[in-house]
């Protein structure tokens, strides 16, 4: 393989695998939160058990967050070099911005909240874990910026003379209509795979009592699990219905800003109006579009989707045939190296992540609803049913957000900075154009051989913590070790946490 | 040249300074995990947790420096950004993994009660600490000495090309200086037997950074750099000569300021060298200028605002975790494992009194 391909799987790799871990931690560190407010002002001890069990979960998830994010910065300059002097000027301030404003109030408070049950006060200590929960949510914000920033450039010139994008208004960079349509739906997404997460253990655990019928552990379920079941149920239904909405701008954003990955979406060959939504296609789904049957669909829904118009000449989407027209009469046919440009991106990749992403999102809503009314009016319940499908339901929505991402970055292909048709297009760049040119396939091999196997020993290591903590369950006592609870806060005892 | 540009060629050794001196003992502590516990098996694991413990609430926060760096490095100077990351990628890649399994391992080693768990974790912080600590070294002896770059400021010189004598010398310097900085960090955090031997331990190792750096700094300083840095060359021997003796008297926190202001003065030497240049070329051949290397002037006024809001509140905030975290630990500090055993679990009530509950082997495999 060349360079290219194999920094792009390497890309493709760590990418993916560190955001199976992100999103859990930006949706559960609010929830953790929440619990942990909700302690300080009720007093409840179940509160207080909820937060230190999914906090557990919380700390065991963020350390791999954290090590993966340290390759996701450095990538960039490793094996994207040229790309990097590229969009330098605009692409590395957020960036940067991301380090000095989220990632050290992270790592700072987070800290103290896990070593200082006992060394602050309980105020201080909550406000640690909502400063870490809305440090985690910026941290979003700004790497979505970048991100969006390669979707859609704004705020930026070409200039002939360096020869790369320069900045010119940080504020449309930060105000990008990708990113602030991007970012609710990344965050609304990151709620629906914690609140999932949430729903899913906490409902397991309460069928798993509620069968023994012993009253003390059935009182256990009713006092501590439900609480948590519907805390859970709540928040998967809300941020589904925020995914829902926020996807839906997305697609009509994007329908404008990159209609070729509109169309692969759709596997749609030519132009139409009242195009259908696909459920299932058949044949081969390459460039060529030739062959392929569309054997389920619904009438207008992907016009709607990228439109807002069912029917009408108002509802025409292009096809990839269309924009392959399209683009190779705006941006050249041919590349570098005297290859004609495909502008279709991966068609099979780019038609099934889409559906794979809104189907698997669909589970977790269906646990949502379950959940919520398996637990109406005081109710626990003993299915079965119930709690396989919550265990089964907790990895959809991680596998839906990746599968999002997926679409998001194969469908921009063949442009690592696609163009931004309706402003400045002359910022733009083909990804064969952003590789490193220094680093050898050999050792592009090797590294992603390497990150890849430490990553899966790593992924084995965090399933099996998790599984086994999520087993033990919440504490059976807890107590109230700060400071202000203490008779004598100065007498020498143990830490309250230690490694 | 543009001010703002030589603002951020500071700013950004002030970012690797702050990286250098924070996860320097972090690093260092790390190493002496292996070194300094004594006793029994029972006794050693239970220094060893002191240890972890006495950076547990701050080496992530730490090692966000590096971060910022690497990120204010993409932000400002693209051009230095892309050639030495592309440049150096072995020697960064390994860095790289050595602070995943590092970092992981911190974080899991008390999750199972497992002696063959721990013996896992701990060998990870072996490679994780040792690694970074020698290979951060050679990366600045290599930009202090000089690179091969063409005429687009790519990097043509190859990976052996970076394991040259002077650059072999500065890892060893800076594993050096962070065993000392590491070793003085525990005798300031602790307290009991092991404050004393890392004391021992932190009287030698001052000794060593003397002759050793010492030599690097000489030898960058004929050879690489100009006259004024002779102030920082001797800004670290005085510092260094300081620990010496502060840490003989018992003044260990002192000695840990001393320690960290060799490691200021260190980076001083290798930015001052540096200067006007990013990366010096070989030989004087062809080299990559802050000019040259730099941002647009917006993007870098950008980020002056920013930083110059935020810099100083990081400060604060992260020297008040340290005051936090001020209490020395002792092995009576530190709880029983709180670590999870597999059995534990399957015999606890829920599990196994209780009936026809799930068996555990119901959960996706």
């Amino acid at each position: 393989m060349e360079a290219l391909e194999l920094a792009r799987w390497q890309f493709a790799i760590t990418t993916v695998y560190h955001f199976i871990f992100v999103p859990l931690t930006i949706g559960l560190a609010p929830i953790v939160a929440g619990m942990q407010t909700a302690w300080v002002i009720t007093k409840n001890e179940r509160w207080l058990k909820l937060t230190k069990f999914f906090g557990k979960l919380l700390l065991i998830n963020f350390a791999l967050g954290v090590v993966t994010g340290i390759v996701q910065e450095f990538q960039f300059g490793m094996a994207w070099s040229e790309y990097s002097r590229f969009v330098g000027d605009v692409f590395g301030a957020p960036l940067a911005m991301e380090a000095l404003a989220a990632f050290f109030v992270e790592s700072v408070f987070l800290g103290v909240w896990i070593f200082g049950w006992d060394r602050v006060s309980k105020k201080i200590h909550l406000a640690c874990i909502w400063a870490f929960a809305l440090a985690v949510n910026l941290s979003a914000f700004f790497i979505l910026a970048a991100n969006s920033w390669m979707q859609h450039p704004v705020g930026a010139i070409y200039n002939p003379e360096t020869g790369r994008a320069e900045m010119e208004s940080i504020g449309a960079v930060l105000t990008n209509n990708t990113l602030l349509a991007a970012f609710p739906h990344t965050i609304t997404s990151a709620f629906l795979v914690a609140g999932t997460f949430v729903t899913g253990v906490a409902a397991w655990w309460m069928v798993r009592l509620a069968r023994t019928r012993r009253p003390d552990l059935i009182q256990l379920a009713r006092d501590v699990y439900r609480p948590a079941v519907k805390v859970g149920a709540v928040v998967i239904l809300v941020a589904g219905l925020g995914v829902a909405i926020s996807g839906d701008v997305q697609g009509k954003i994007m329908y404008e800003q990159q209609p070729g990955k509109m169309s692969a979406a759709e596997a749609l060959c030519g132009g139409q109006e009242a195009a259908p939504f696909s459920i299932l296609t058949v044949g081969p789904l390459d460039a060529t579009c030739d062959e392929l049957t569309h054997l389920i669909e619904i009438p207008g829904l992907a016009s709607y989707l990228g439109t807002g118009h069912f029917s009408g000449p108002e509802s025409y989407l292009p096809g990839v045939l269309d924009v392959q027209e399209e683009y190779t009469a705006r941006y050249g046919d041919l590349t570098a190296a005297g290859e004609p440009v495909t502008y279709t991106p991966p068609l099979a990749i780019s038609y099934w992540s889409f559906r794979l992403m809104i189907g698997l999102g669909m589970v977790a809503m269906g646990l949502g609803a379950w959940a919520l009314w398996a637990t109406r009016r005081g109710r626990i319940s003993e299915s079965r049913w119930l709690s396989r499908f919550a265990l089964l339901a907790i990895p959809m929505p991680f596998a839906a957000a990746s599968f999002g991402w997926i679409f998001t970055e194969v469908g921009r292909q063949p442009w690592v900075v696609a163009p931004n048709p309706t402003g400045i297009d002359q910022i733009r760049l083909l990804t064969e154009r952003g590789v490193s040119t220094v680093v050898s396939p050999g050792l592009l091999f090797t590294s992603m051989i390497v990150l890849t196997l430490i990553y899966g020993v790593l992924a084995v290591v965090w399933y099996r913590l998790i599984h086994r903590y999520a087993v033990e369950g919440v504490p059976a006592q807890v107590r109230d070790e700060s400071p202000e609870a203490q008779d004598d806060p100065d007498t020498h005892r143990p830490m309250s946490f230690a490694y | 040249m543009e001010p703002l540009s030589i603002l951020w060629f500071i700013l950004i050794a002030v970012l690797w300074t702050g990286y250098l001196v924070l996860e320097g003992f972090d690093f260092g502590v790390g190493m002496l995990m292996s070194i300094l516990p004594r006793g029994g098996r029972k006794q050693r694991e239970s220094e060893r947790r002191v240890l972890v413990n006495t950076i547990g609430p701050l080496w992530d926060g730490n090692e966000v420096w590096l971060l910022t760096a690497g990120g204010a490095t993409f932000a400002a100077f693209p051009h230095w950004y892309a050639t030495l990351f592309s440049g150096f990628y072995l020697p960064l890649l390994l860095i790289l993994l050595a602070l995943i399994v590092r970092g992981v391992a911190f974080e899991y080693r008390g999750k199972i009660d497992s002696e063959r768990w721990t013996r896992a974790a701990d060998l990870a912080i072996q490679v994780g600490s040792w690694l970074p600590a020698v290979l951060w070294g050679v990366a600045f002896g290599n930009l202090v000495r000089g690179l091969t770059l063409d005429a687009d400021f790519q990097y043509v010189g190859g990976f052996w090309a970076l394991l040259n004598p002077f650059a072999l010398l500065g890892g060893l310097t800076t594993l050096t200086l962070f065993l000392l900085h590491g070793a003085v960090f525990i005798s300031l955090k602790t307290d009991g037997e092991i404050r004393h031997r890392a004391r021992r331990a932190a009287g030698i190792l001052s000794v060593a950074a003397v002759a050793v750096a010492g030599t690097w700094a000489i030898w960058a300083q004929l050879a690489y750099s100009v006259a004024w840095t002779w102030g920082a060359v001797l800004v670290a021997a005085g510092a260094l000569l300081g620990v010496v003796r502060t840490v003989q008297r018992g003044r260990e926190g002192w000695a840990f300021g001393l320690s960290a202001l060799a490691i200021v003065a260190a980076v001083v030497l290798i930015f001052g060298s540096m200067f006007p240049d990013v990366l010096p070329g070989l030989d004087g051949g062809q080299s990559l200028s802050i000019a040259e290397a730099t941002s647009t002037p917006y993007t870098l006024t950008i980020m002056t605002w920013v930083a110059v809001f935020l810099v100083p509140l990081v400060l604060v905030y992260q020297g008040w975790t340290y005051w936090v975290f001020r209490r020395r630990l002792s092995t009576e500090d530190i709880p029983a494992p709180a670590g999870l055993s597999w059995k534990k679990i399957k015999d606890s009530a829920f599990g196994h009194d209780a009936g026809p509950a799930a068996p555990a082997s119901k959960l996706p495999q």
